[in-house]
């Protein structure tokens, strides 16, 4: 119950962040030049003045800033985004379809990230200063320096172009339908090489928040009594040491969503995956501003959607949090 | 001096040093090496590189040298990271000053707007810029500086907390100085060692963004940019994938050294945490 009103006063905490960050976005949209109804005279081939007036009229843009903001929010909470006049479709519509491929590859570059970042961790520490660490070490420090989306075109050369072990880009065969099991394995064929371009900057800091936090625990009282009790170093590791290294990992993962939500629009660019990240280029190239503020709307309540995630995880490994909050 | 042996202690901090001063010998001998502009039509496109003398890292898609634009992009890349960090840093230094510094209701507006800028994926933030005010080289450059502002802020509200109410403060207090003086000329200068290790951090980080929006074509595209480069190579990745190739090391090296440094100063300076 304690983690469940924890969590309820988290979720409450993050109602005015939100809004203030759509107040904030849709005040920086009135600068940009010209409206929806521009891009959609434009993409029409131009038009008079009245079908313009008529169109403004329609879209609500014939009010004043704040009535219009103030119409936004009201629509907000009825979580009606608007209309995308580039996509001919709501805003909501067109944001759910694009929103599983990059909640796949989220999950899949997390995994992948703070898994491989563990267990690396663990060897770093476990070696510290002998060669497997070095190794480790250096490792990180390059994939902390790669650009994602180089990194991305060179797997690519070698993977797809010369190797031709895996597909270049896209989210499935569209050439043939499949269904099941196939579609399944075709669909993860395709996201091998995205999750591993988006996962690996994160692998990089994970191994060594892992690493430093295990050095960290290591030296505490407690893991010299489980040593003078005569445990085995595995067991002092899995059963003592682990579960409280594990707390920083946890953190990071609610710091990094953002960032790593803000790399897949650079991931799904590169492997032409039809996700979120893809969706708000599209919308920036395209000037379809209704659906940006959508997207950053939504970017906002995942972010927050994962750091409430995060602060449950937390509370299960660590009952002190509950018991203090 | 003590921090200066401590830093040349150090292997990488080494490396990374002199990895830096290769990028920063490189743009300044730029115009010396390149006179000619370096997105000029040069020879023939796409002529492989260490196979014609002329062009020693060979030519891109239009002709143009890819020595010539690299050598520019570091100017680039050092002028993107540098001003952009001056700028984040600035904001957010003063922001968490006020913040950490007062407390009360102006800590909690100041730390809410904060929030709300972390809680918004910088990449996302920085579309949003890029789409309203264009994407000169300067708007890029504030744009990436007002999106990294939030690290620092709490970095330095977090100093100001535990600084606020030490004996010089107080004795600064005592004497009838006022807040400002306090802030700025007190406070500031004993908080600021830690966000000034962290603005290597941040000098990665802008030269990544700007890779990231020149690769998508959303940066400025009359400069010779690595990013540039990098997306200009993909149209022709399938055979000449060197074009993209090779921009991709200039980076990685220039953020490698960036992070090494900023790693190196940080052990030179809080020696007690080195054996973390």
């Amino acid at each position: 119950m304690r983690i469940l009103s924890l969590a309820g006063r988290r979720l409450a905490a993050s109602i005015p962040t939100l809004f203030l960050i759509l107040i904030g976005v849709f005040l920086l949209l009135q600068f940009a030049p010209g409206d929806t109804v521009d891009a959609l005279m434009a993409q029409m081939g131009g038009g008079d003045a009245a079908t313009a007036r008529d169109l403004r009229k329609f879209y609500g843009l014939d009010v004043s800033v704040p009535m219009q903001l103030a119409n936004y929010l009201w629509h907000l909470v009825q979580l009606d985004l608007g209309f995308s006049s580039i996509y001919g479709k709501p805003v909501a519509t067109v944001i759910l379809e694009r929103l599983p491929p990059t909640i796949l590859l989220m999950t899949a570059s997390l995994s992948f990230a703070f898994f491989f970042g563990l267990v690396f961790g663990v060897i770093a520490s476990r070696a510290v200063n002998k060669w497997p660490d070095t190794l480790i070490s250096t490792l990180g420090l390059i994939f902390y320096a790669t650009p994602s989306f180089w990194f991305g075109l060179m797997a690519i050369v070698v993977f797809s172009i010369y190797l031709q072990w895996l597909p270049a880009g896209g989210f499935e065969d569209i050439g043939q339908v499949q269904s099941g099991f196939w579609r399944v394995i075709d669909i993860a064929r395709h996201l091998i090489l995205p999750t591993l371009t988006l996962g690996l900057i994160f692998l990089a800091i994970y191994l060594r928040i892992m690493r430093a936090s295990m050095l960290e625990v290591l030296n505490l009282d407690y893991v010299r009594t489980a040593r003078a009790k005569g445990l085995d170093e595995t067991r002092v590791v899995t059963g003592h040491v682990l579960r409280n290294a594990l707390l920083p990992m946890v953190t990071l993962i609610g710091l990094q969503a953002g960032t790593m939500l803000g790399g897949s629009v650079v991931v799904e660019s590169v492997f032409s995956l039809p996700g979120l990240g893809r969706l708000a280029y599209e919308s920036v190239v395209q000037r379809d501003l209704n659906t940006l503020l959508g997207i950053v709307f939504v970017s906002a309540l995942l972010v927050i959607t994962v750091n409430f995630v995060v602060d449950l995880l937390y509370a299960r490994l660590d009952p002190r949090i509950s018991a203090e909050g | 001096m003590d921090a200066a042996k401590r830093y040349f202690r150090s292997p990488a901090a080494v490396i990374g040093l002199v990895l830096l001063l290769v990028v920063i010998a490189m743009a300044l001998s730029a115009g010396i090496l390149f006179p000619r502009d370096p997105l000029a039509l040069a020879g023939r496109p796409l002529v492989w590189p260490f196979t014609n003398p002329r062009f020693p890292l060979g030519t891109d898609n239009s002709g143009r040298d890819i020595a010539a634009q690299i050598f520019y992009g570091s100017r680039i890349s050092l002028l993107i990271g540098g001003v952009a960090t001056a700028i984040a840093i600035a904001i957010g230094t003063l922001i968490g000053a006020f913040a950490g510094y007062y407390g009360g209701w102006v800590d909690n507006i100041l730390m809410r707007i904060t929030e709300a800028f972390q809680t918004l994926p910088n990449f996302v933030l920085l579309l949003v810029f890029v789409a309203v005010f264009g994407s000169t080289l300067t708007t890029v450059t504030i744009a990436i500086g007002v999106v990294c502002w939030p690290a620092p802020a709490r970095l330095t509200r977090a100093e100001f907390l535990s600084l606020r109410n030490r004996e010089f403060v107080q004795a600064g207090r005592t004497l009838g100085m006022r807040d400002l003086q306090l802030i700025l000329g007190e406070i500031l200068p004993n908080a600021l060692p830690p966000v000034i290790v962290y603005a290597s951090v941040l000098m990665a980080l802008s030269i990544l963004l700007e890779s990231a929006l020149a690769f998508l074509r959303l940066s400025d595209p009359n400069v010779a940019s690595w990013g540039n480069l990098i997306g200009l190579g993909r149209d022709v990745l399938r055979v000449q994938w060197y074009v993209s190739a090779i921009p991709g090391i200039a980076i990685l090296v220039t953020v490698l050294a960036v992070s090494l440094v900023g790693q190196g100063l940080n052990d030179a300076l809080n020696p007690r945490l080195k054996s973390r």
